[in-house]
């Protein structure tokens, strides 16, 4: 039988606030264990939440740019239930009015687009942290990330196959870093993914059962743990079993899923408005005053790549992907003047892949725009070959001098004098009379032993067209 | 010294007649030689002679704000930095604030000397204050009786003269009740006048703190430190604190009182009713007109709290763990057991059988039939309630259907104590103003009469009362052997 997957995914992103979303206590990252609550999060007796509007603005930034309906009111809600981590024994988040309403996302899987709908997204409360090591069979428990704003992003069960959900994911990791209003580091756990899985026979109209499953921190993994996951749903249907309803956790060290509680099991949260906090009202003013603060969005970014650069959708996507990216590729196009689908060309194969190599963050690239400019300068005022521009780059890696230091330094200025080139063919082809031979006689192989001997006498530093152009002239045949 | 008034503690401070040390000493033995009433959970010597002190230092130096020197009791629901705050609990028996409340930070701002933290029913939760982990407190009036609840400890305390005034809470009548069957002057201000933060939730959307005092004018001089917004309570209201005491001397001449036809059902005992129906006639005496108004919604008002209370308060109560802090059970065996029974042994029987309704009133399949429902009547009684004072400017009636009752009578019976509390919790719900002023006797206990204002009518409530206690003295009869 042929199986379909539905996936949909609930996204956890941690807002870039200084501050917690009903406290003042900061929310840096990595500070030592309870430093960071103060009696707020704590949830200490009498104490009284109150909305950081940071949060709000940053919630409507993102309704906005998946073209959401911002909710004029939305309420905040507690979600009931008990655990060490959870100071007040409630979360407060928002349930039956969230702040973002229905909105959507376009991914492209294979060269295919497709618009992946957004159900919600919703602010709410992040959890402290329980620590099992070092207590010696206690609980530990972190209170710093408890009252860390989270917008917790919904999606329709519109992904087919995990392909797309990492699409879908990689897309909003890209939007929310776009919009700064979330940092995207997912090893810090800012940026979490809950993946929806079922499977049904192909054609069928109605769902099959799904699990959830928890907590999946990279895109490999949610790729992974999905497609295991899939494959084991269709086992259990084709072995006479059937999938319940449950949540699941993902052990990448396994690469596996396995059960966490039943549908049974399963917490009854009651929530109900928390009478601490007013509504959330959302006047057209300030949605017009947040519209307009939006950035260029990746979409419109991509095309305007593609119009006014005449670059190939690839090379428009990865150089999109990331707002840092584009800043850098556009810098180096303006600084150096040279043709735009060479700096593309030099952005997304020498320098991206040179990045990857030393697992770096365009941010952190050892070569600066404006260095990367002035090397692309000097390939298009031909003073260096593209080859020289290799080894050049390679020493810019390294160090800090610019291109025209390294150039100068080591001499790698291309030789542009003809009559000096002249000589140097001419001395080649009188001291090797086989090859020319050969060549005269339609070896059109042997035209590259030629090319090879120029560049081996002058270092490279013949401009290769030019050296092409006066050894065909020698080489009539 | 402890007859008086905070308006004539504050003059002869000034004329040093008295230094505050000498006045807190004063009332410390007076709680000292009253400990029969139970009216207090911890008496704070050391911390109250220390601002005594300050205070002293203070006047000396002049230019002091109205309250500096004058003891002023904190029911202990407030948070207090350094003295233990127990809520009337076992569960916060060994808790010990890391912060004061608001109300607290600005009785200090205001030179007060906090002399301890008065009893109460656990978490607020109880007609009687026979909730308390700490006992039963008794009625000045009548000891085997009890102060009502659930500011008992401040009542009886206020009212025995152990203190010139307190503060208390009133979600469904805590603070009018107990001035009732005390005797004494109580006000509960307008939802969100006066800031919640620091003091711990019952139910939030009810909560609100008021002054408890001899008098209406120490009420205002009570209210006026007490009040304005807070940017730490996001329900705290931002609205300028007008100066309560202004309009304490207008005329009531052409005043008109609503009586809510509901307030004098037959189900009112006789002789209540004769006392409030004095009390109106007092008023027409004055000038001001009567108008029937009605709010047929009253009678729901019970349930409705009864849902919407146990349900905000089993929220507001799961932060009692014994994972952070207050009561923890001994050598848990597993998480479930030491929630089960840190929260089973710290929580007295009242506070868990709200919780228990409160969570099966929020539980999934119960929530529209409940919660909501009950939300929907609370609108409606808001309504009922806005219609009646569009009719009259404030309403007058009963507080409490019975005086003072005794002292484990209706602790069998649950409904029969949550029915103390039936002209009282309209006024939470609306969110409205209301106040209990002395206005007679029964069998030698106090009856208050209640008087209820429009939002943010303070000003006006204590004009009305102030005008009344111009001309009756009932307010400032002494319970005997409190002389």
């Amino acid at each position: 039988m042929e199986w379909e997957t539905v996936i949909g995914l609930e996204i956890h992103a941690q807002l870039a606030t200084k501050s917690k979303i009903f406290s003042a206590a900061s929310t840096a990252y990595g500070a030592e264990p309870n430093t960071q609550a103060c009696a707020v999060d704590l949830g200490l007796p009498g104490v009284l939440p109150v909305l950081n509007q940071k949060a709000v603005r940053m919630a409507v930034k993102f309704g906005l740019a998946i073209d959401a309906e911002i909710a004029p009111y939305s309420v905040f809600a507690r979600k009931n239930y008990f655990y060490p981590d959870l100071p007040k024994g409630y979360q407060i988040s928002q349930f039956e009015l969230p702040i973002v309403g229905l909105g959507h996302l376009d991914i492209e899987v294979d060269g295919e687009e497709k618009r992946i709908g957004v159900t919600r997204a919703h602010l709410e409360e992040d959890a402290g942290k329980s620590l099992h090591e070092d207590f010696h069979g206690l609980t530990g428990i972190d209170l710093n990330r408890a009252g860390t704003p989270l917008l917790e992003i919904v999606s329709e069960p519109d992904m087919r196959s995990a392909k797309e959900a990492v699409a879908y994911m990689r897309k909003l990791h890209e939007l929310v870093r776009y919009l700064e209003i979330c940092d995207g580091n997912m090893q810090e756990g800012s940026f979490r993914c809950d993946a929806n899985v079922s499977v049904r026979p192909k054609g069928q109209a109605e769902f099959g059962t799904r699990a959830e499953i928890k907590n999946i921190n990279s895109f490999k993994f949610v790729e992974k743990a999905i497609n295991h996951e899939i494959e084991r749903q269709i086992d259990v249907i084709e072995g006479g079993g059937q999938v319940v309803q449950e949540t699941r956790l993902y052990d990448a060290n396994k690469d596996e899923t396995r059960s966490m509680r039943s549908k049974e099991e399963a917490n009854d949260y009651r929530y109900f408005p928390d009478p601490d906090l007013l509504p959330v009202h959302i006047e057209d003013a300030l949605k017009q005053e947040i519209q307009a603060t939006l950035p260029e969005l990746p979409a419109a970014k991509k095309q305007r790549f593609i119009n006014d650069y005449q670059l190939d959708n690839e090379a428009a996507n990865t150089l999109t992907s990331s707002r840092e990216l584009a800043d850098y590729f556009e810098s180096v196009v303006k600084q150096s003047g040279c043709e735009t689908k060479m700096c593309a060309n030099w952005v997304t194969g020498d320098l991206l892949g040179a990045l990857n190599k030393a697992a770096l963050e365009i941010t952190q690239s050892p070569i600066e725009n404006e260095r990367l400019a002035g090397l692309l300068t000097r390939i298009a005022d031909n003073t260096i070959s593209g080859k020289i521009a290799k080894q050049v780059f390679e020493e810019m890696w390294k160090g800090e001098q610019s291109a025209d230091e390294i150039i100068e330094s080591k001499g790698l200025k291309q030789i542009t004098d003809s009559g000096a080139i002249e000589a140097i063919i001419d001395t080649i082809i009188a001291n090797n009379p086989n090859q020319v031979e050969q060549y005269l006689g339609g070896k059109d192989k042997v035209f590259g032993f030629f090319v090879g001997q120029v560049m081996k006498e002058t270092q490279g530093k013949a401009n290769p067209g030019e050296v092409n152009k006066m050894l065909k002239a020698k080489l009539k045949r | 010294m402890h007859n008086k008034t905070i308006a004539e503690i504050a003059r002869d401070l000034r004329n040093k007649q008295y230094s505050s040390v000498e006045l807190t000493r004063h009332f410390l033995d007076r709680i000292q030689q009253h400990q029969e009433l139970n009216a207090f959970v911890s008496v704070a010597d050391e911390h109250a002679l220390g601002q005594a002190e300050a205070a002293d230092k203070a006047l000396a130096a002049g230019d002091a704000p109205l309250l500096t020197g004058i003891p002023i009791g904190q029911k202990d629901i407030f948070c207090t930095r350094g003295i233990k705050t127990s809520c009337g609990s076992k569960m916060l028996d060994n808790f010990e604030s890391p912060y004061d409340a608001t109300v607290v930070e600005k009785f200090k701002q205001n030179g007060a000397v906090m002399p301890g933290k008065l009893n109460m029913d656990e978490f607020a939760m109880g007609s009687s204050n026979e909730t308390s982990f700490y006992g039963a407190v008794r009625n000045p009036w009548n000891v085997d009786c009890v102060p009502g609840g659930s500011s008992g400890g401040s009542a009886a305390a206020v009212a025995a003269r152990l203190v010139p005034a307190a503060t208390g809470t009133d979600t469904g009548g805590s603070i009018r009740q107990p001035s009732s069957l005390c005797g004494i002057t109580g006000l509960k201000p307008t939802y969100g006048r006066v800031s919640r933060y620091g003091m711990i939730a019952f139910a939030s959307s009810l909560d609100q703190a008021g002054p408890m005092t001899r008098n209406a004018e120490d009420a205002a001089i009570l209210l006026q430190a007490m009040a304005g917004f807070d940017g730490k309570d996001s329900t705290s209201v931002e609205q300028d604190v007008p100066d309560y005491r202004a309009e304490l001397n207008n005329s009531l001449q052409g005043l008109k009182i609503g009586i809510p036809k509901e307030f004098f059902s037959s189900d009112l005992n006789a002789d209540i009713a004769a006392v409030v129906n004095s009390a109106i006639a007092e008023y027409q005496k004055l000038g001001a007109e009567l108008v029937e108004v009605s709010i047929p919604s009253l009678n729901q008002s019970i349930p409705v709290y009864y849902v919407i209370a146990p349900a905000e308060c089993s929220a507001n109560l799961s932060r009692f763990d014994g994972v952070r802090f207050g009561y923890r059970c001994e050598n848990p065996q597993d998480l479930a057991d030491l929630y089960t029974r840190s929260r089973g042994e710290g929580f007295g029987a009242e506070v868990k059988r709200r919780i228990l309704m409160g969570t099966y009133a929020l539980s999934a399949g119960y929530y529209d039939a409940y919660y909501l429902k009950a939300q929907k009547i609370r609108r409606m009684i808001s309504e009922d309630f806005k219609k009646a004072l569009s009719q009259a400017d404030v309403l007058m009636g009963p507080v409490s259907p019975s005086t003072a009752f005794g002292i484990g009578e209706k602790t069998g019976d649950p409904i029969e104590m949550y029915l103390s509390d039936i002209y009282t919790i309209g006024v939470n719900l609306a969110g409205l103003p209301g106040m209990s002023v002395p206005a007679g006797f029964v069998d030698n206990k106090p009856v208050g009469l209640q008087i209820i204002g429009d939002y943010f009518a303070e000003s006006r409530l204590l004009n009305v009362a102030h005008q009344f206690q111009q001309v009756t003295d009932w307010h400032q009869q002494i319970p005997q052997g409190f002389e």
